[in-house]
């Protein structure tokens, strides 16, 4: 029920709203959670495991039960806390984890089969010998225990991502908060205040009396008014890292029906602070009663907060349960508003006499030496049973049973020492409140106000202007005491140790959000659980969404209590980030879809795409796949374009081979000792391949490398391994060659390559090439010649990738269409192609060189056939490994070429070489296909493969299995080098 | 967290690429099979002060060394990776008295 006055709401502004279909009405400053409870709306969803019905627990961040979907469509967010929903007109929300409706849910049938579905349920029922069970019912215990549905279409609001330094961080903006960055702003220090609410004020916004509402008013426009403060609201620290680092994420938009036009939703900040304070508040305690989640039963703070703060009277015949004096403000603030307050239950004897006065002045019952037991009711509470305390703090019989509509209980309050645990701090135990505080600061951080322990109104802001005033000068900044504004002095939360309420009777729930009772907590103890970390994992409390806020401490103590140990020798369970969750929209922020990542275009792409090549992804390049003519597809270009090109002539792209350019005096004596085979001989104007190990002894990259000058070389890399190479280089030179004269570069992107093949090659070469001869005499294979192509400076290299005669020619990438261009004018008369990767890849397979899937880093020198090219006459990198018993063992895996003997049947790929398909399982393995095709040349399905002692199966015949595609081709195993193995053809 | 590059000041972790620990050196060329396979394979995991290589890979490209504690991230040293392959016995004498 709304009250008629008071409040930090806009009355003026009504705002309509549907929950579960049904509209309402509210008002500006509403949460959704307040707005419902205002129109009665009590009952708000149904719990994780027992489909119970629940309703708010809380007013803010920790609330475990009210969680709703929001909003629909792509912009459907489920398990969205409505006590931080702020309100706008037409906002729309659901209940979530019911069916068919809120108020009748079938699972809530759950609740009557309990004693089946405690701790370790699903573990004990369907692992061990009932496994296979568990991929039967998995689908429907999926469906039946959850929380919302995740929205289905792509998000389409944007995300930003910024970065801030300050010397001051101050997380939360209450009373404490305000207090130390007003010291700090006065100093002149750079501040970054930051609060997760919309409004500034913290615990005082749940406040009724108004004595501060005129310093935070003052002091927030004071520091809205520093150029040294920046002030963030909407904004959660959900993250305290290494280095002082605290991550934020920033609500722009989502008070909003949407965001504006360009503007975010959310914002990720990355602050770097020189000192942080943290003055995030506390979280109060359940107590642990029968029944305690019935809708209805609430937080003594919350009920006052919605009270002050909302007006909202959450029930008009109140009882009060509290094992502290603070919590009597609540009896007190809910008789002043009208409601009838029917009894305030404290199991302590005594109470503090002002306050037990203040109950008699309203005709408030006082309960001293009682306790809640049960409470009762349907889908909400309608009584509660109360019985008395012997001398034991045994409960006694009978149980007086007190009609009410509403239960406010507290235990105490738990500091929010969540960021501080982040940043590596302990949390200590504290025996005068009950509950852990921070302990000894690891990073530059210290908690004030109520995260540090101080739980009343003057202390928490004595401690905030105290951390202020330190940190300032700590920082250089020349503080000044604060006169702080006078406050009278409230009643303390020092809570009398109440846990398990005694004579409790049903279950008691620990964990609202994940549904763990204190049966399930002593139950996981008693099967042997007895770290708390172990029963949390074992009973999954405070697993859920809310990080057990305000389940944590009650669980340790039942722990404790279960194990007959102290309190004091359970640590707390660790906090991870983040704090509350964050929407991975905001982790992704602008990097996703086509921002994912970077797209690599060679210099000739736009000329392959008006020439109707299809594009593929080769890591973050785009390559010309097939040219496609008349309707082909990619088997009839593919093999059109391989036949063209060994009967003819072809030009392909080649400029996302790495390219690192390598000079210096001692630029020979480098390579020599970075390549398996010789370089420092290799004479000027020649090229040669050349095969990288790494120090384990596995062959690394291979390419080629080309002596430019006496001091310059030019190296090619594989695609995928350019950068790998070239800090592969960096690495040697830097950290063991330091005195090696050489320098290295990367020009994969100065340069467009282009490779030319096919018999026809030198024809058009001739034709088209200005300043050099290309004679076989002139330019033999492995030459390499600089010269021009229409004009432009070229380097011409006489090497082959595809077994035919053919080029490779590098120019500057600006040159590049030029070139192309040029050369395939020139080859008109000999019909030359452009040809695409699909193309080359067979012709390498068919050639049996290694690429990618042979080079998996699993593979030696000698696997791939290129044993003899390792140099005996030099060290080199992984010169000693490549020789120990393992990689040196002649029946490794090694390089074979297989050709499928079934007419028509491929070789899959990743495919099994085994010698009787039917053999009894496990079949022995004899080695798998790596690169297969169809090679046109041969008119058969071929691949390359390694297959142990690969050289004496030659000529044997082995069944390529893939249990996947559950199909087996029967192959034989011959020579890798399916087309011209004496290479008569590069060499013509 | 930030490491401090020799040559382009403190910059974000993510501009730099891991290269593992830079207390080993490499062996001799003809030194005896074990060292090698010691060198390849056989790393400390120490907890507290510990020398490893970065690459400021989106940067200078230069190989540093950073002295830091693996249990608080603080670093407490950088060298070039030159300067310390070129005193690698002194920076060795450092990496002991830190570690003691």
């Amino acid at each position: 029920m709304r009250l008629a006055s008071g409040g930090r709401i806009d009355r003026t502004q009504p705002l309509s709203f549907r929950f579960d279909g049904k509209v309402y009405q509210g008002v500006a400053g509403d949460s959704l959670a307040s707005a419902l409870l205002a129109n009665g709306v009590k009952l708000f969803g149904r719990s994780f495991k027992y489909h119970r019905p629940r309703g708010l627990l809380a007013a803010g961040v920790e609330e475990p039960n009210a969680l709703v979907e929001l909003r629909s469509g792509p912009r459907h967010e489920p398990n969205v806390r409505a006590t931080v929903a702020e309100l706008y007109d037409g906002l729309e929300a659901n209940s979530q984890n019911r069916w068919p409706s809120l108020a009748f849910d079938v699972s809530g049938i759950n609740d009557v089969f309990s004693p089946f579905l405690g701790a370790g349920f699903y573990y004990k029922t369907f692992m061990g010998p009932t496994r296979g069970s568990w991929h039967f019912y998995e689908r429907i215990i999926r469906k039946a225990a959850g929380l919302g549905t995740a929205p289905a279409l792509p998000d389409p609001d944007r995300y930003e991502k910024t970065n801030a330094h300050c010397d001051l961080l101050v997380v939360g903006a209450g009373a404490a908060g305000l207090a130390a960055a007003l010291v700090a702003a006065r100093a002149g220090v750079k501040v970054m205040l930051v609060e997760q609410d919309k409004d500034l004020g913290g615990a005082l916004l749940g406040e009724k009396s108004e004595q501060l509402d005129e310093w935070v008013a003052a002091t927030v426009g004071e520091l809205a008014n520093s150029p040294n403060v920046r002030l963030l609201t909407r904004a959660t620290a959900f993250g305290y890292y290494d280095h002082n680092v605290v991550g934020l994420v920033e609500r722009v938009a989502d008070h909003l029906p949407q965001p504006a036009t360009h503007q975010p939703r959310q914002r990720l900040w990355t602050v770097r602070a020189k000192q942080v304070v943290l003055t995030t508040g506390a979280h109060e305690r359940p107590l642990l009663f029968g029944n305690n989640d019935l809708p209805g039963v609430m937080l003594a703070g919350a009920v006052r907060t919605y009270l002050n703060r909302w007006a909202v009277l959450p029930g008009r015949q109140p009882l009060v349960f509290a094992n502290h004096d603070e919590a009597y403000l609540t009896a007190i603030d809910l008789a002043d508003a009208g409601a009838t307050v029917a009894a305030v239950v404290d199991p302590r004897p005594i109470a503090n006499p002002d306050l037990v006065t203040a109950l008699a002045q309203r005709g408030i019952e006082h309960l001293p030496g009682h306790v809640v037991v049960k409470a009762r009711g349907g889908r909400f509470i309608n009584a509660a049973e109360v019985a008395a305390l012997d001398a034991n703090g045994e409960a006694t019989e009978p149980r007086r049973v007190i009609i009410c509509d509403l239960l406010a209980m507290s235990g105490g309050w738990n500091p929010a020492v969540q960021l501080h645990a982040q940043s590596g701090g302990k949390p200590r135990w504290d025996q005068r409140l009950s509950t852990f505080v921070p302990g000894e600061s690891k990073q530059a951080e210290r908690s004030a106000g109520a995260a540090g322990g101080q739980l009343t109104l003057r202390a928490a802001l004595a401690s905030g202007a105290e951390a202020g005033f330190e940190l300032t000068s700590l920082l250089g900044g020349n503080a000044t005491p604060l006169s702080l504004p006078e406050v009278e002095p409230e009643p303390e939360a020092v809570p009398a140790e109440l846990w398990e309420v005694p004579g409790s009777r049903g279950k008691s729930f620990v964990d609202f959000q994940h549904d763990v009772t204190t049966k399930d907590l002593k139950q996981a103890v008693q099967e042997g659980y007895r770290s708390p970390e172990h029963a949390k994992r074992y009973t999954t409390l405070g697993m859920a969404t809310d990080q057990g806020k305000t389940s944590n401490v009650n669980a340790l103590d039942v722990l404790a209590r279960a194990q007959g140990r102290s309190r004091a020798a359970l640590a707390q369970t660790g906090f991870r980030p983040p704090f509350t969750p964050v929407t991975l929209g905001a982790l992704a922020g602008r990097d996703v879809g086509r921002n994912y990542k970077p797209i690599r275009r060679t210099p000739l792409h736009d000329w392959h795409e008006a020439a109707g090549a299809v594009m593929v992804e080769t890591g973050p390049w785009l390559r010309a796949r097939y040219y496609p003519r008349d309707g082909e597809g990619l088997f009839e270009a593919m093999n059109r374009e391989t036949r063209h090109v060994r009967e003819k002539v072809g030009m392909v792209d080649v400029s996302t081979l790495g390219k690192i350019d390598v000079q210096g005096p001692d630029a020979g004596e480098f390579l020599n000792r970075i390549y398996a085979n010789g370089f420092k001989k290799l004479p000027v104007g020649r090229a040669r391949y050349g095969l990288m190990l790494r120090e384990d002894g596995h062959a690394f990259d291979d390419g080629t490398c080309s002596r430019l000058s006496e001091n310059h070389f030019l190296v090619t890399t594989t695609t995928a391994q350019a950068a790998a190479v070239l800090s592969h280089m960096e690495y040697y030179h830097q950290t063991c060659w330091p005195d090696l004269r050489v320098h290295l570069a990367s020009v994969t992107d100065q340069f467009a390559s282009m490779a030319i093949a096919g018999p026809r090659s030198r024809a058009v070469l001739q034709k088209a090439v200005e300043g050099a001869s290309v004679t076989n005499e002139d330019l033999p294979f492995m030459g390499v010649v600089q010269a021009r192509v229409a004009g432009c400076p070229i380097i011409l290299f006489r090497i082959s990738f595809s077994g035919e005669l053919a080029y490779e020619i590098a120019t500057g990438a600006d040159h590049g269409k030029a070139v192309w261009e040029a050369l395939m004018a020139a080859g008109r008369e000999e019909e030359i192609i452009p040809y695409g990767t699909e193309a080359m890849a067979v012709m390498r397979i068919e050639k049996g060189h290694a690429a990618g899937p042979e080079l998996s880093g699993q593979t030696t020198a000698q696997d791939l056939g290129l044993g003899k090219l390792c140099s005996t006459k030099k060290p080199y990198i992984g010169h000693r490994l490549k020789d120990r018993p393992a990689t040196a063992d002649p029946h490794r895996p090694a390089l074979v070429g297989l050709v499928s003997l079934e007419p028509g049947k491929r070789i899959p790929g990743g495919a099994q070489l085994v010698e009787d398909p039917n053999h009894k399982a496990p079949i022995p393995m004899l080695g798998y296909a790596t690169s297969p095709t169809y090679s046109i040349t041969l008119d058969k399905y071929i691949a390359l493969a390694l297959l142990k002692d690969g050289k004496e199966r030659e000529g044997t015949t082995l069944y390529a299995a893939n249990p996947l595609g559950n199909t087996t081709t029967k192959v034989q195993v011959v020579s890798p080098q399916f087309f011209d193995p004496e290479g008569t053809r590069l060499h013509a | 967290m930030r490491l401090p590059c020799p040559w382009c000041g403190e910059r974000d972790h993510s501009e730099f690429n891991y290269g593992g620990d830079a207390t080993r050196r490499r062996p001799a060329d003809d030194a005896p099979m074990e060292e090698w396979i010691d060198y390849v394979y056989f790393r400390d995991n120490p907890r507290g002060r510990h020398h490893e290589h970065w690459q400021h890979i989106q940067g200078c490209r230069a190989w540093i060394v950073i002295e830091r504690d693996t249990l608080t991230h603080e670093v407490s040293g950088c060298w070039t990776a030159e300067d310390y392959a070129r005193g690698f016995a002194e920076a060795t004498d450092v990496q002991k008295g830190a570690q003691s």
